[in-house]
């Protein structure tokens, strides 16, 4: 089946129709972390209340510019993004939040900071793709969405998809001195 | 040439750097590779220098290891010459909970497949354990050597990658 992409349009977390619940956000060495989260079917009631919960525990943390279901101890493949208001942000789709999601091109590698509120202690340098085109699918209406970005929200989808898939920046970094004690808490 | 390998470990405080670079080289002792960092707050310094003999080193660097804060130790090490350049340059990264034996047993891993550990760096933070090591392996050997840390780590129960290092691009 070869689904038609498409981007997000107005899609705002309103169309959820379900209020989120602020979920407490898991801390490494979480074994749920480090797992591999299956695909979700987009449309069961179960995906669209942990797409709002997401959204929700995203909104109340200070700083987050995105949130995957490991994260909230549901192993699943489903993430929240939302970077508008971010300095470094060029491309901005604002709050979304998307269902088995996979990378499909990517390019123009560049090396960055990065933290996670499931590793609150440490950050690290990772290299990641400033070009990126990512596929995968609506909560709720099952849509599937083509997302061309770059930059800054190129990073945070990367990080994401990396955890559904059980992966964390410390699995990414750079080097033996590529890992740092975090200084400045958001 | 004397060759010298010093270390300098013990309690922080501004200015042991300035210190131990200062008796070096009063005694015209040439400073080459060095590495300085914290380890969970304690000073811990490693470096090599050429020129003096060891002795005078050490007579130089007792004042600092007066007031029993820090241990300074010298020793003449024999100049390696060039190593033999290894194979493949990978990152070793695990991290899990906390618990005895993860670089032992991953480290080994390492070591019976012919791996050198080039750089390495652990970090434990709250209950949080994390391993990255820099290790040069025998060329074609990285999939059979994926494959073993993977059950090692499995045993372990921590979450292991191994991936290329990135290579100089100029």
């Amino acid at each position: 089946m070869t689904a038609e992409y498409v981007g997000l349009d107005d899609w705002t977390p309103e169309v959820l129709a379900v209020p989120g619940e602020v979920l407490p956000v898991v801390s490494a060495p979480d074994p749920v972390l480090s797992r591999p989260g299956p695909e979700v079917d987009p449309t069961s009631d179960e995906v669209v209340r942990l797409a709002a919960d997401l959204v929700a525990t995203m909104r109340v943390s200070p700083g987050c510019v995105g949130l995957a279901a490991p994260q909230v101890g549901v192993s699943a493949q489903v993430f929240a993004v939302d970077v508008a208001g971010h300095p470094k942000a060029v491309t901005v789709h604002r709050t979304f939040v998307l269902c088995n999601a996979r990378v499909v091109e990517a390019s123009r590698w560049k090396a960055g900071r990065e933290g996670c509120m499931s590793v609150p202690d440490l950050t690290g340098d990772v290299k990641r793709a400033s070009r990126l085109v990512v596929e995968g699918v609506l909560p709720g209406t099952g849509k599937p969405v083509r997302l061309v970005t770059d930059g800054f929200e190129a990073r945070a989808l990367q990080h994401e998809i990396d955890h559904c898939a059980g992966l964390l920046f410390l699995d990414r970094v750079a080097g033996a001195h590529a890992i740092y004690q975090r200084k400045v808490y958001l | 040439m004397n060759e010298l390998a010093i270390t300098v470990i013990g309690r922080d405080r501004p200015g042991i750097v300035a210190d131990v670079a200062e008796a070096l080289a009063r005694l015209g002792a040439n400073l080459t590779d060095s590495t300085m960092t914290r380890l969970r707050g304690h000073f811990a310094m490693t470096l090599i220098c050429v020129g003096p003999a060891a002795a005078d080193v050490e007579a130089a660097l007792a004042p600092l290891a007066a007031d029993g804060q820090l241990l300074a130790t010298v020793r003449a090490v024999t100049p390696d010459g060039e190593t033999t350049a290894a194979g493949e340059p990978y990152v070793l990264a695990v991290h899990g909970a906390d618990r005895m034996g993860i670089v032992a047993a991953m480290t080994r891993v390492l070591a019976d497949a012919g791996g050198n550990v080039t750089d390495l760096s652990t970090r434990l933070t709250g209950s949080l354990y994390v391993v990255v090591a820099e290790v040069e392996l025998p060329s074609g050997s990285s999939d059979e050597v994926a494959g073993r840390l993977a059950r090692t780590a499995a045993e372990l129960g921590v979450g292991v990658s191994l991936r290329p290092a990135d290579t100089d691009l100029l």
